[in-house]
């Protein structure tokens, strides 16, 4: 049986990376593109995915933990900043029957 | 402390109890608390001179201005000069206050006024009093104050308060001159103690820029003794109530000046060339007056003008080095420029306030009184032997004669012109018929006795003046000289002379040619001065004063008002406040173009910040790769 | 522990009035400024002030300490501060001010401020309380002022923190060069650093100090904040900032700057004696065109600042006593005019001279007080006014005649439009507006009378002042030779 680094390792490093950087971008490019608050904060969700499944490779190619225990952290971080995204987008909705963050320019004026 | 400090205590106490219990004291008590205080102080002056044994005191009361190694205590002198001032401060002063008591019997401000003549006679004694510079520079300024409320004293009247203002202000240049003075004196003698400097002075310690404090000393005597280029505050002056124009704008404070540069003799003799520059100024003062004078139809601005002239005589002494003639002549104008201003004051009183000559007339049957005082008092300023004024004037101009011929025979013409206007004035005042409207021909009446008996007296001094300095040819023993010798520099007398001779007999003849003229002119044919809008050509010029106010007004309160409106509007708004609201304006119009990438947009944001990311890393990594 | 129940017992009672909003505000707070003015004079007693010092660790790290102390120099200004709060309050006396306890607890706060300034022997602690004392004067100004009064207030509020800011950088420059790990704030360690920079540092410092007491006094060209400001204030702001505030900056040249940049006031002194006489006439000139009484109180108050400026600069004895006691005289003659003004105002509604007149008529006292005041401003002799301009025109003249020669005609143009104040003012014929005019009321004459004696008395004893100050003033003189 095989431990789960060694078969993290079975795939290349460069794969990962290029694999990651490209979940980045989209996740970038969602964050850019998409006007639904919602959508927005998938991406968000996606580029620190891309994050966690770097640091989850690079824990197992150098052998330390300390990447993974990055990753809990990161995750419960992003769950708590989606359960109070979410609250916040509701709280907008309720106010301006939207969600679409081209309406939230309120804070020019 | 000695009975001393109740000279100039006792009018201060007038001054505080008619100030303070102004509203509620009735007039009588009020006349009488101001009265007695100049009273006393006379009194006790005369002992002071009848024992008063050569030698000058000092009395120190404390310490006023001390900083650093400069101490400048409240020092008095009592030496000759002072004690000469004193009694014609306060025995003039005395019989101006009673004489106000009849004059401003039906005025509101009764006790007000008597308050400010109180002060008044305070500030001029600690004048004449103080024993050096600064103190006497109290007195100085004091007075100037005192002068001010009392032109002003009807203030509803705006054109009298402009006349106060004017008087306080000239006065302040030359103050500016004088404290100059003082500062240079300080500077080179770290003291302004008359005896030390003196002392040093005489001991050789002269310092260079003598001259200079001489020059400074000399213009403040300018602005308070009413000397050309600050004599147009005097006759607006006369704006105040009579008894003021007569203790304080003829008798005592314009004298001020003459006082101060024989006080400070020691320093005047040491520049020659500012001595010339007062006798000059003098002369040119002198005759400037006297035309002015000549063509006046207002009573006392022409007593204003006379005054004015004869300060310039006295002023022409001083630059002659002649102290004693000067000083002489000091006294034998206030007594007769006091009569002949209460006289006047007389008169506009009977006339219902009413001041111009040309509206008056035959008054001679009406007021007996006024009508000889004020004969003796003209006769005196004329220079008429043997009254008062002949032997002062004459003095004044034997020693011009010696002096400077020119000076001389340019004093001469004003002398004749003095004769004139005084003889005009009192003829067209006293003879002829009446000129004025019936309601002030029925008021006619002779003042109160109040009001005569200082006339009197002063009527007195006026004839006998001349005797305290009789020279010797005229059988006199030149009481004053001798008296003032021990302050005075050592001088020459005045050689001997006869009546006969050109010195003595152009004086006489200018004194009398004049009188006989007006009298013919005035009382013979009696012609009458034409109305104000029928003068023209060069006696216009002169009855407008040959239009130096208007000349000041345009060269320096106009310009002054001029600068000051361009600066409040010009340059404080336009220039400093535009560079100071400037840097707020660049500030703001900077947030307000830097506010534009404030979209708003959130997604806008987004790419900012992952553009700025970018560049971060791009950055970051560039050192990293390389 | 005098000095510091000196320093907060105001800031106390005034959080107080302002906190519990009692129902006789006027009462406890006229009682409150009394009591602190006696605890200022007990601290001021020569045997006393000697002893007197508090210190406390404030910052340690920094060397940064809370010490109070008493000097000559100091010793006038606080006494200065400690007079005036009484008549300042007292002032409010019929009138709905004095109903309103947040504003008196105002004016109570501020004299915390501006005690803390001159008594702080720390040079931080000093920027502190010369910063804090912004902050009661502008609710003051912003909450009970006239016509436009944000605009003003909020110009004046910003210019003066722009100069303070030069203050705080150039005094941790010299801060940091101060010796020992934790450096020192303490004013004469300071002295010692900074009297050892090179000319040229001492040059750049010695500006960035004066522009910021320069804005604060106000010196010419940095005045523009301060008509509008002592306009529109209500009149004990005015005369918070007129009487008291503006000293801060005098205090700072001669406390601060003299003793710090011998070599910066050898480049830039006379440059800085220029300015400050350019302001004396200019001042003036303006003043006599004015139109508004207290426009025309603040222009003269800007030059005789200019002068005061002037003195200070010549370093010398006579100078720097000439200054201190203007800043006394100056002081009690501005509140006193500020009030004369003030008491006009309320019976008239206006203060426009042109609609004024006659007032003498009416009321012999406001008509004594006015004219005493004005006597004084006008440095009349045997008033307090005269002795501190014959000493700073002495030392001017004596540093250079023509600049003294030049400055002395302030005393002209101060006569010019002083006379006119009073001509237009309370001389002349009754207006409509001055038809009816009331006589003072108690509690307007107890303000005015004493205030007329300090006048009197000022011009007769200066003595007592000037030998208090002396000591010090020579001490500091010497440290420049």
């Amino acid at each position: 049986m095989q431990s789960i680094p060694e078969v993290l390792r079975t795939i290349p490093l460069t794969h990962y990376i290029l694999f990651s950087s490209a979940l980045f971008c989209i996740g970038i490019l969602g964050v850019l593109t998409r006007r639904n608050a919602i959508i927005v904060f998938m991406a968000i969700e996606l580029m620190l995915n891309a994050v966690n499944l770097l640091l989850a490779a690079f824990s197992s190619y150098y052998a330390d933990p300390a990447g993974q225990i990055f990753v809990f952290f990161i995750m419960a971080v992003a769950a708590a900043e989606v359960a109070v995204g979410l609250a916040i987008i509701v709280m907008i909705y309720r106010n301006i029957q939207s969600i679409d963050i081209g309406v939230l320019n309120k804070i020019k004026n | 402390m000695s009975l001393f400090y109740l000279i100039p205590l006792l009018p201060f106490l007038g001054f505080a109890i008619n100030g303070l219990a102004f509203p509620k004291l009735s007039k009588s008590v009020a006349g009488i608390i101001g009265t007695i205080p100049p009273l006393v102080a006379f009194a006790l002056s005369l002992q002071l001179f009848l024992n008063f044994d050569g030698q000058a005191q000092i009395y120190t009361l404390a310490e006023w201005i001390k900083v650093g190694n400069l101490s400048i205590p409240f020092e008095f002198q009592v030496d000759q000069l002072s004690l000469l001032m004193l009694l014609i401060i306060t025995g003039v002063g005395t019989l101006i206050h009673v004489y106000s008591m009849g004059y401003m019997a039906h005025d509101a401000g009764f006790g007000k006024f008597f308050a400010f003549l109180n002060l008044f006679v305070f500030f001029m004694l600690i004048l004449v009093l103080g024993a050096n510079f600064t103190v006497l520079f109290i007195g100085w300024e004091g007075v100037g104050l005192c002068s001010y409320l009392l032109i002003g004293f009807w203030n509803q009247k705006n054109s009298y308060g402009d006349a106060a203002r004017k008087a306080f202000i000239m006065n302040r240049i030359g103050d500016l001159g004088f404290l100059v003075g003082i500062f240079l004196l300080i500077q080179n003698f770290n003291t302004t103690s008359y005896s030390v400097i003196f002392q040093e002075i005489a001991a050789g310690n002269v310092p260079e820029n003598v001259g200079l404090i001489a020059f400074c000393l000399f213009i403040g005597a300018m602005g308070k003794s009413a000397q050309i280029p600050l004599f147009t505050w005097l006759p607006d002056a006369m704006a105040g109530p009579t008894p003021v124009s007569a203790l304080i704008h003829a008798a005592t404070m314009v004298t001020a000046g003459i006082y101060m540069v024989i006080r400070a003799n020691v320093i005047f003799e040491l520049s020659p060339e500012v001595l010339h520059f007062v006798g000059w100024i003098g002369l040119a003062t002198a005759l400037l007056g006297a035309a002015i004078g000549l063509f006046q139809n207002d009573i006392k601005k022409v007593l204003a003008y006379s005054t004015v002239s004869q300060l310039g005589y006295m002023f022409m002494g001083l630059g002659a080095s002649a102290y004693t003639a000067s000083f002489f002549h000091v006294m034998t104008h206030a007594f007769f420029k006091a009569l002949l201003f209460l006289g006047a004051g007389s008169v506009i009183h009977a006339m219902s306030d009413e001041q111009d000559i040309r509206k008056m007339g035959g008054l001679k049957s009406k007021m007996p009184i006024t009508y000889i005082t004020f004969l003796l008092g003209t006769i005196a300023i004329a220079g008429i032997p043997p009254f008062a004024g002949f032997f002062s004037k004459d003095e004044i101009l034997a020693h011009l004669y010696h002096h400077d011929f020119a000076m001389w025979c340019l004093a001469i013409v004003g002398s004749a012109l003095t004769s004139f206007y005084m003889f005009r004035v009192f003829i067209l005042t006293f003879f002829g018929d009446f000129r004025g409207t019936e309601a002030q021909a029925h008021h006619l009446h002779e003042s109160p006795i109040s009001m005569t008996f200082p006339l009197m007296v002063l009527a007195v001094l006026s004839v006998v003046g001349g005797l305290i300095n009789l020279p010797h040819f005229a059988g006199g023993n030149e009481f004053l000289a001798h008296w003032l010798a021990p302050i005075l520099p050592a001088s020459g007398e005045a050689s001997e002379v006869s009546f006969l001779s050109l010195e003595m007999g152009a004086p006489l003849l200018a004194a009398f040619l004049p009188a006989f003229f007006a009298i013919y002119l005035f009382g013979v044919q009696k012609s009458v001065p034409a109305a104000d809008e029928s003068i023209t050509g060069i006696q216009k010029v002169i009855y407008n004063k040959f239009y130096i106010d208007e000349l000041y007004d345009v060269i320096i309160v106009k310009p002054i008002s001029v600068l000051g409106n361009f600066c409040s509007q010009v340059v404080e708004f336009l220039v400093i406040d535009l560079i100071v609201e400037g840097v707020g304006r660049i500030v703001a119009y900077a947030s307000t173009e830097f506010r534009r990438i404030q979209t708003g947009n959130v997604g806008y944001y987004i790419f900012v910040m992952v553009l700025s990311i970018a560049v971060i890393l791009a950055v970051s990594l560039r050192t990293w790769i390389l | 522990m005098l000095l510091l129940f000196i320093l907060l017992f105001p800031l106390v009672l005034g959080a107080g009035l302002m906190l519990a909003k009692p129902s006789k505000p006027f009462a406890i707070a006229l009682a409150g400024s009394i009591i602190e003015a006696t605890a200022i004079a007990y601290a001021l007693c020569p045997a006393e002030s000697a002893n007197l010092q508090f210190s406390q660790a404030w910052i340690p790290e920094a060397g940064i300490s809370f010490t109070l102390w008493i000097d000559g120099i100091n010793g006038i200004l606080i006494g200065l501060t400690g007079l005036l709060i009484p008549f300042i309050i007292a002032s409010t006396s019929n009138s709905d001010k004095s109903k309103n306890a947040s504003y008196l607890g105002l004016i109570l706060a501020m004299q915390t401020a501006l005690l803390g300034a001159f008594l702080a022997k720390d040079a931080f602690l000093f920027y502190f309380f010369f910063e804090a004392s912004l902050l009661p004067i502008y609710f003051l100004a912003a909450q009970y002022g006239g016509e436009n009064r944000t605009a003003i207030t909020f110009k004046f509020f910003v210019y003066t923190l722009f100069g303070s800011l030069f203050l705080l950088i150039a005094l941790i420059y010299v801060y940091l060069r101060t010796p020992g790990e934790t450096h020192s704030a303490d004013i004469e360690t300071l002295y010692l650093t900074a009297r050892n920079l090179s000319a040229e540092h001492q040059g750049f410092l010695f500006l960035a100090f004066f522009i910021a007491f320069a804005i604060k006094m106000p010196v010419f060209p940095f005045h523009t904040w301060q008509p509008d400001t002592y306009t529109t204030s209500p009149v004990q702001g005015s005369m918070l900032l007129g009487g008291i505030m503006l000293k801060m900056g005098t205090y700072g040249m001669i406390r601060l700057v003299i003793p710090m940049f011998p070599l910066g006031i050898a480049q830039w002194g006379l440059s800085v004696s220029i300015l400050a006489i350019i302001g004396i006439i200019y001042g003036s000139v303006i003043a006599i065109q004015q139109k508004d009484a207290k426009r025309l109180l603040a222009y003269s108050s800007f030059a005789h600042v200019g002068l005061m400026a002037a003195g200070i600069m010549t370093q010398s004895v006579d100078g720097i006593q000439g200054a201190l006691y203007q800043m006394l005289s100056h002081g009690i003659n501005l509140v006193g005019l500020f009030f004369v003004i003030e008491v006009i105002e309320r019976r008239t509604k206006t203060r426009e001279l042109a609609q004024l007149g006659g007032i003498t008529q009416s009321s012999y006292v406001l008509t004594v007080a006015f004219i005493v005041l004005s006597l004084g401003s006008v440095a009349l002799p045997l008033t307090n006014g005269f002795i501190g301009e014959f000493l700073l025109l002495k030392s001017v003249f004596d540093q250079e005649m023509y600049l003294g020669i030049i400055s002395g005609i302030t005393i002209i143009l101060g006569a010019v439009y002083t006379l006119r104040l009073i001509q237009k003012s309370i001389f002349g014929n009754v207006s409509k507006v001055t038809k009816d005019f009331e006589d003072l009321l108690l509690g307007e004459k107890l303000v005015l009378i004493p205030l007329i004696l300090l006048v009197i008395l000022g011009g007769l004893f200066p003595q007592y002042v000037l030998s208090y100050s002396a000591a010090s003033v020579e001490k500091l003189v010497a440290l420049l030779n």
